[in-house]
């Protein structure tokens, strides 16, 4: 794993993305920060994050979006995959290469509360807890576009559909929003949902016995739940999918001061999760 | 060594490696031969442990190289067909790195990279960028990644292919230098190739392994009775009032030659006897001059041809019959 770290990082500060993606992060939070906390006299650097998660969106699947697709393109995962490594430590190695290059712009975020603190009151505890957050919430995206550079030999592919993802993520929140309120409604949905998960079963076991059980008992209980108790499914889609928020789990941090340990749960499961599914996606295609 | 047993592959309905058993033993030179898309590739891919197979499996040194991995992966060292090179890396950088990829320690993978480099002639560009460099060296380049480390087995893909003939003598000089340490296993489409580096070859043609043996016994086994070609100046008639009067003739295949007045005959002859003397002095009592006379003996072109062209009669008899 420390072969693989070690190149990729060197890789990643010789071939200029590595570079451009600090100085961009780091430029254009010194940009808010300069306006919002040294202009305006805002006191919380939090308040500045919170105003550039959007640039995450941007400039992380930059960086992810090399990780598989350029070994696969340029056969140099042959090399990884036939030396006597684990495919999991080639995919943590590469994991906390990327993770390496993000940590440095947020480490240099880190000083910005002391700025504050020297020209008067500063609130470093929320400030720090937000940097956290907003680390961590970057690793998340960096496991999510590293999954999908795993699935394409295309960097384009793979930088567009990651960017496409992560613009989901901070709709996130206004897409609760869409969401039925009615029992009626959220059970409908619910059993929709059901039927495109019993599909994708279809595809992958090509088994219909299988995919149509799974179906007719899906629904069966759907229905069965709401004829006992329908008010259970109110507004339990917008309720299920708040939960799942990552930008909500952030700016309670920044905005709300509330630090909550489920969020940070929250986030690294979904890195392993998401590193879990590139470790099989490679595997998949070792098979297929 | 290695032992692959029932080895399959398939890619939807397409089969590329077809039940394939065979065995490796240690210290020789193994050669895979066969037309493009016969499964060489897929073959050793598999066999190092970049694909999964379908079915069978592949046993290194009693390591299976799907559920031992590592163990097995160890004694391995393959150079893909394109050599799998980090463009952005000088070439000592790249097999610094290839070292530690191979879990070799700390104070072994200078000097281990410092013999490689000279083995394989890469002094005169070790600090320069893969990217920079030309087909011939790159090829080198992924060799000396292959040899590092020093497995028992050195899997090499194709390494020929693309090189000027002064750098291809230079491989082969290269790989029968590592074949005295080393078991090595290589594919080409090429037979010259084959037949000059290799001890053993393999025969596969569409996923199947047609034919395997010594590169002596393969040509033995083909060859069977050997042929004279002679060209005689006299017409067809009387050459073979002639030729009747001397023994030991199978068959006699009669043809007009490119002059005029001339013939020319091919002659298969019993349990390899030589009557060379008798046809001369038989054709010289009825002053007959022979202008030219040949043996002619079954190459392995004939052999690979043969083989592979078989694969494809039985397959179109196959498909008369469907």
């Amino acid at each position: 794993m420390k072969a693989i770290y070690k190149r990729e990082l060197q890789s990643y500060l010789q071939n200029m993305t590595g570079c451009i993606f600090i100085a961009f992060l780091t430029g254009f939070v010194g940009i808010y920060f300069m306006a919002l906390n040294l202009n305006y006299g805002h006191p919380y650097f939090s308040y500045t994050l919170s105003g550039v998660t959007f640039i995450l969106m941007i400039a992380i699947p930059i960086l992810t979006m090399r990780s598989f697709a350029e070994d696969r393109k340029n056969k140099t995962d042959q090399l990884l995959l036939t030396s006597p490594v684990t495919l999991t430590s080639v995919v943590m190695g590469k994991y906390f290469s990327m993770v390496t290059i993000f940590a440095v712009p947020v480490l240099i975020f880190c000083f910005f509360p002391l700025i504050i603190k020297a020209q008067g009151t500063a609130y470093l505890k929320v400030d720090y807890c937000s940097i956290l957050m907003f680390f961590l919430l970057g690793c998340v995206y960096i496991s999510i576009g590293m999954f999908l550079s795993s699935l394409t030999e295309s960097q384009i592919i793979a930088v567009i559909s990651t960017f496409g993802v992560l613009l989901l993520v901070y709709l996130w929140d206004s897409l609760t929003h869409f969401m039925p309120t009615s029992a009626v409604g959220n059970a409908i949905a619910l059993a929709a949902f059901w039927t495109i998960i019993a599909l994708v079963v279809f595809e992958m076991m090509k088994n219909w016995i299988a995919a149509a059980i799974l179906e007719v008992v899906g629904v069966a209980a759907v229905v069965i739940t709401y004829v006992a108790k329908s008010s259970l499914f109110e507004n339990l889609l917008s309720n299920v999918m708040g939960k799942l928020s990552l930008i909500a789990v952030f700016t309670d941090v920044s905005d709300n001061h509330i630090f909550d340990i489920s969020g940070v749960v929250l986030y690294v499961s979904l890195i392993g999760l998401f590193i879990f599914l590139t470790i099989q996606s490679i595997q998949k295609r070792r098979w297929s | 060594m290695i032992e692959v047993k029932n080895l399959t592959k398939s890619y939807g309905s397409h089969l590329a490696v077809d039940h394939l058993n065979f065995t490796i033993d240690k210290g020789r030179i193994y050669g895979f031969l066969g037309p493009n898309g016969a499964g060489k590739s897929t073959t050793m891919n598999i066999m190092t442990g970049y694909l999964g197979a379908t079915e069978g499996e592949v046993l290194i040194d009693g390591h299976d190289i799907l559920k031992e991995p590592e163990e097995a992966k160890k004694s391995i060292g393959y150079l893909p067909e394109i050599p799998p090179l980090y463009m952005e890396m000088t070439v000592e950088e790249y097999l610094d790195f290839a070292a530690e990829l191979k879990k070799l320690k700390k104070e072994e993978r200078r000097k281990q990279v410092d013999q490689v480099i000279e083995l394989v002639k890469l002094e005169d560009v070790r600090h320069r960028l893969i990217r920079n460099l030309s087909k011939g060296y790159r090829q080198r380049v992924g060799l000396a990644q292959a040899v590092l480390g020093y497995p028992e087995v050195i899997i090499l893909d194709e390494p020929t292919v693309g090189l000027d003939p002064q750098q291809i003598i230079e491989i082969r000089q290269l790989i029968r230098d590592l074949a005295k340490e080393h078991t090595i296993i290589l594919s080409s489409h090429i037979l010259a190739e084959v037949s000059e580096v290799c001890d053993y070859i393999m025969i596969i043609s569409k996923g199947k392994l047609v034919a395997s043996d010594t590169t002596e016994n393969l040509e033995a086994l083909m060859g069977g009775a050997g042929s004279l070609e002679l060209l005689i100046k006299a017409p067809k008639e009387q050459t073979s009032v002639i030729l009747s009067k001397v023994g030991h003739i199978q068959r006699a295949d009669y043809a007009d030659g490119e002059e005029t007045g001339t013939t020319k005959v091919v002659l298969e002859v019993e349990n390899d006897a030589d009557i060379r003397e008798e046809l001369f002095f038989a054709f010289a009592e009825e002053k007959c001059p022979i202008l030219s006379m040949q043996r002619t003996k079954t190459t392995l072109e004939d052999v690979f041809l043969e083989l592979t062209q078989q694969n494809k009669e039985e397959d179109a008899n196959h498909e008369s019959d469907l």
